[in-house]
């Protein structure tokens, strides 16, 4: 095991990279995005309400896989020439945001409805009464489950893969491939995954804790 | 001159008739008290002063706002009309200080200096100054209707609502908070309406009482005469179970 990392450092660590840059960019994207359209379904308006719903329905019920390829085959060929990297992130993004959508939704849900009444009856605007009451209630709420969804994010990032994204995930798929030792070369990835998720996991109890 | 004017208001809940035909004058430093059984609709009824509820048909106007009008603004009009609630809804996320600052602070641009000083004046009125920093959920019920009473008056309305104020509060909180109540009508010529069971108080402060019942205002009266000689029927048998009760 020493041996394959001593061997390829720098192979698994571009892998590695790569894999922590596409994992903070589609987090930070599918964070807002996710947060948007979980606001538009809380939304009185009844068209926001459809379009967010429609978003959500269509990227979480379409393999992850699916989403990535049409990026990386179907995109280029009419649109817009992307890497496969560039691909994989926004197929992650997309796909992890529906998930967040969902999450997010159901914490301003769960943040009782006299909260609302009573910032509107003292005067607060509704984006105002979301803003400082509403959503600082639902997040605190959701924190674990948002812990979920930035674990699987992560995970979900060895999409890139398929799609030549260079990730940790394809680095080691090339490793084994070349090398024949599967069994180290895979246990070395999987070591470097935990090392990206087993402190996120922790991060994400502290701040349970703290903001209890 | 009227602060608080129903015209032949109605309100439906889909096949519901929830509000039936109301006609009510409140004038400008009155107290009504309004009570009823429940389900009559007397939340509903207060609840449309400050555009929490719309209603279906008729006008109601406050403040020289009129609300059957669409685009009447409702932030502008709750600025003026304060409201503390049965269960309080102070905000879970912020301490007693905050609750009290954030919407003169946000609404009126009040001066950051000034906002804690007319904060901190409502929250001697109410006996909690040295609650200031600590978060709702570490106060008791009577604790928490007084930081909401204080986080109405903050706004400097002309009418205060109150929507069973101490209906789920325990017995020993009770009088905390009408003493508060009391305070405010004795010191302040300001308008209010209050729905509440507190027989003893609503004689003691109320101009007049309105009775409520299926959705309709029943009787209207001086408090003093309610009290002694109500008209209806349907009251006299309300106020006998109230009274028995005591």
């Amino acid at each position: 095991m020493i041996q394959v990392l001593t061997n390829n450092w720098p192979t698994l660590l571009t892998g590695f990279g790569n894999t922590l840059l596409c994992s903070v960019i589609a987090l930070f994207f599918s964070l807002i995005i996710g947060s948007g359209f979980a606001i538009m379904e809380t939304l009185p308006n009844k068209l926001c309400r459809i379009i967010a719903n429609t978003y959500i329905e269509i990227f979480r019920n379409i393999p992850l896989l699916v989403i990535t390829m049409f990026f990386y085959v179907v995109v280029p060929q009419y649109v817009l020439k992307m890497s496969g990297f560039t691909a994989g992130t926004i197929g992650l993004t997309l796909y992890t945001s529906s998930f967040i959508a969902e999450t997010v939704r159901a914490g301003i849900q769960a943040v009782d409805t006299g909260q609302m009444e009573g910032a509107r009856s003292t005067g607060l605007t509704y984006w105002q009464s979301m803003r400082y009451i509403i959503l600082p209630q639902a997040f605190r709420l959701v924190i674990p489950p948002l812990g979920n969804q930035f674990i699987n994010l992560i995970k979900n990032s060895s999409v890139l893969a398929f799609v030549a994204g260079f990730d940790l995930m394809y680095q080691g798929d090339a490793l084994a491939s070349a090398t024949f030792d599967t069994f180290n070369t895979y246990l070395v990835v999987g070591v470097f995954y935990l090392i990206l998720t087993l402190p996120l996991s922790y991060y994400m109890r502290h701040l349970e804790k703290k903001l209890a | 001159m009227a602060m608080i004017e129903f015209n032949q208001l109605n309100k439906y809940y889909g096949d519901f008739h929830a509000l039936k035909d109301i006609d009510l004058k409140v004038n400008q430093g009155e107290v009504v008290v309004v009570i009823g059984p429940s389900g009559s609709g007397k939340s509903t009824l207060i609840r449309t002063i400050n555009g929490l509820e719309g209603f279906s048909d008729g006008q109601l106007v406050v403040n020289g706002m009129d609300l059957s009008d669409k685009k009447a603004d409702l932030n502008a009009l709750r600025r003026d009309v304060g409201m503390v609630f049965q269960h309080f809804n102070l905000y879970d996320n912020k301490t007693v200080l905050e609750n009290v600052m954030l919407a003169p602070r946000l609404v009126l641009k009040r001066d950051e200096a000034e906002n804690k000083k007319i904060a901190m004046e409502y929250l001697k009125l109410v006996g909690l100054t040295d609650k200031v920093d600590s978060k709702p959920r570490q106060l008791s019920g009577g604790q928490k209707q007084r930081v909401a009473i204080a986080r109405s008056l903050a706004m400097r309305p002309k009418v205060m609502l109150f929507d069973e104020p101490t209906s789920a509060l325990d017995p020993e909180m009770i009088d905390d908070v009408l003493n508060v109540i009391k305070e405010i009508v004795h010191t302040t010529d300001m308008t209010m309406v209050v729905v509440t069971h507190e027989m003893g108080f609503a004689r003691e402060v109320a101009d007049r009482v309105v009775f409520v019942d299926g959705g309709r205002i029943v009787e209207d009266d001086p408090a003093e005469e309610f009290y002694n000689h109500p008209k209806e029927e349907r009251a006299r048998q309300f106020l006998s179970k109230i009274i028995v009760h005591k």
